[in-house]
């Protein structure tokens, strides 16, 4: 049970490590790849349910960006292991829905339900591939901050960045609380439910104390309402030609099926 | 530099923290705060920092905020009541090393929490970190700069927490228990950049041997009491004293007695 908590903490912070590497990929300004990143689930959502040819093109983008940032698809896959079932089970009951025959290899007869099936999970492994590249190659502080850039109020970004840093510290308290009550009950598992309560009680109070002590010495250091965001360079035309490109490679595949159109050339 | 007139503070209603507490530290002193476990030495520094009390919005003058604080007498920086309306002018003089090191760094990494300071005080990002390398070197600690600061051993973090403030440059550095968790080498370093630095000082701790070395008076303070106030040889060679407050001479005199 301790070692899940060490993990989870420590996956939290790897995202920082990950995100602090230096490739390419990672030095396009956040701006441009908060761009990228929306544009592309918002073409991925938007494909019909049954071009799954055609969606199949879109893992063009995923499968670059990893190539490029250096990132592991397996470490994507591993830190997404709880939230990547949900997303594969949203389709599973269409091939029982919709029976209509698309066609047949053999004597197998493919119904546009597990197309559809398909397409859905694949939309969901897509969009869920795309939004940890950009959390992976891109710092929470510098996401923040593009972020303030277009407008977010800054109270929700305040909030989204210390909810980022304040979940390691929450998860830290419960290690050191886990650890100080296993050692006084072994060959205990877990925690009686008798001591649930004061636990988390405990848990909330340790929290809310560092939180404050955090939040102060951030005050004593000239935090006065607006964070300093870490990405202070200007946009480049690097950026600029970074986000067209993608964007417009998307929109062609969105209104060309490209799969389709290799295909015929291949066959030709 | 820094005057308590008659401080009065307490979190709890009818549990006095501090009580009727004066006195006055003039510009360059380094001051020793000692006193057992509770007696008020982090209180000191909050007050004065205005975390809590009547800086925090609480006590006898202003009334707002928290009502659980209650207090009274006056808390002066260079003349600057500690207030909530002076508290921007005030925090930009003081540099505070926590008695936690884990609740001082909130950035990933070494650098980049040196920097946040640096960076809100408008300070260009060349500059800052000229400045934080200077630092760094001073302290002889450069090999911190890029590592995380979840990674490192918690002496590490206080050294690193200790540069967080150093870079700031602070017209007083008031440090909570800055040795507790370093090794006698990390130890050395610091009571030698102490010695080092003309900044008005206020340090607690229980090691009272560091005290000796850094600190030319000592404030003793005993269930939030004054209970001594002079030359550190005076208060750190009486054995009485000492004991009397739950406290041991500094090992350099236990030998000699
Ligand atoms: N946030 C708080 N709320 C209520 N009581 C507190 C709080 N912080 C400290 N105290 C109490 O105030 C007293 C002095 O604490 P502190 O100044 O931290 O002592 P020291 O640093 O000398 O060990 C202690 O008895 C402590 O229990
Ligand atoms: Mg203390």
């Amino acid at each position: 049970m301790n070692q899940n908590i060490e993990r989870s903490i420590h996956d939290l912070r790897e995202m920082d490590a990950l995100a602090s590497g230096d490739s390419m990929v990672h030095r396009v300004s956040a701006g441009a790849k908060l761009l990228v990143t929306v544009v592309y689930i918002g073409t991925v959502v938007s494909f019909a349910k049954l071009n799954m040819t055609g969606l199949l093109f879109m893992v063009l983008y995923p499968v670059l960006l990893f190539t490029v940032s250096g990132i592991p698809i397996s470490t994507c896959f591993y830190k997404l292991r709880f939230v990547l079932p949900l997303v594969l089970f949203v389709g599973v009951f269409n091939p029982f829905f919709d029976r209509t025959p698309a066609f047949a290899i053999g004597s197998f007869t493919v119904t546009t339900g597990m197309i559809s099936m398909v397409t859905l999970m694949m939309k969901g492994v897509f969009c869920l591939m795309a939004s940890f590249l950009l959390m992976a190659t891109t710092r929470i502080e510098a996401l923040c901050g593009a972020l303030r850039k277009i407008h977010m109020p800054q109270m929700l970004v305040t909030l989204l960045l210390l909810t980022f840093r304040y979940a390691a510290v929450m998860a830290e308290e419960v290690n050191v609380m886990t650890q100080a009550y296993s050692l006084r009950a072994p060959g205990q598992k877990g925690i009686h439910y008798t001591a649930w309560g004061s636990f988390l009680g405990q848990l909330l109070l340790r929290s809310m104390d560092r939180a404050d002590e955090l939040y102060s010495s951030m005050l004593l250091r000239g935090y006065h309402g607006e964070f300093y965001y870490a990405e202070t360079k200007k946009r480049s035309s690097g950026d600029t030609l970074y986000a067209a490109i993608w964007c417009a490679a998307f929109l062609a595949a969105r209104c060309v099926n490209l799969t389709q159109v290799l295909g015929m050339t291949v066959v030709r | 530099m820094i005057r308590f007139e008659d401080v009065t503070f307490a979190y709890e209603k009818g549990k006095p923290v501090l009580s009727a507490v004066s006195f006055e530290i003039g510009k360059g002193e380094t001051v020793g705060l000692i006193g057992a476990n509770g007696a008020g030495k982090s209180t000191v520094m909050k007050l004065l920092l205005g975390l809590a009390g009547p800086g925090a919005g609480a006590g006898s003058g202003s009334g707002a905020g928290n009502t659980k604080n209650t207090g009274s007498g006056r808390i002066l920086v260079e003349g600057i009541e500690v207030l909530p309306k002076n508290l921007p002018q005030i925090r930009r003089k003081l540099g505070f090393v926590l008695q936690n090191s884990d609740n001082q760094m909130f950035m990933p990494t070494v650098f980049e929490d040196m920097m946040f300071g640096l960076l809100n005080y408008g300070m260009s990002r060349m500059e800052a970190e000229r400045r934080v390398d200077e630092v760094l070197q001073d302290l002889g600690q450069e090999k911190l700069k890029y590592l995380y600061n979840h990674k490192i051993s918690g002496g590490e973090k206080r050294m690193a927490a200790v540069a967080t403030v150093l870079a700031m440059d602070p017209e007083v550095l008031l440090m909570d228990e800055p040795t507790s968790a370093l090794d006698p080498y990390n130890r050395r370093i610091i009571i030698r950049t102490i010695g080092a630095l003309k900044q008005t000082k206020i340090i607690t701790s229980h090691d009272l041997d560091m005290i000796y070395d850094t600190c030319g008076r000592v404030i003793l303070l005993s269930d939030g009491k004054i209970a001594a106030d002079g030359p550190a040889e005076d208060i750190l060679m009486d054995k009485k004293l000492l004991e009397a407050n739950r406290m041991e001479l500094p090992l350099r005199f236990a030998t000699c007695v």
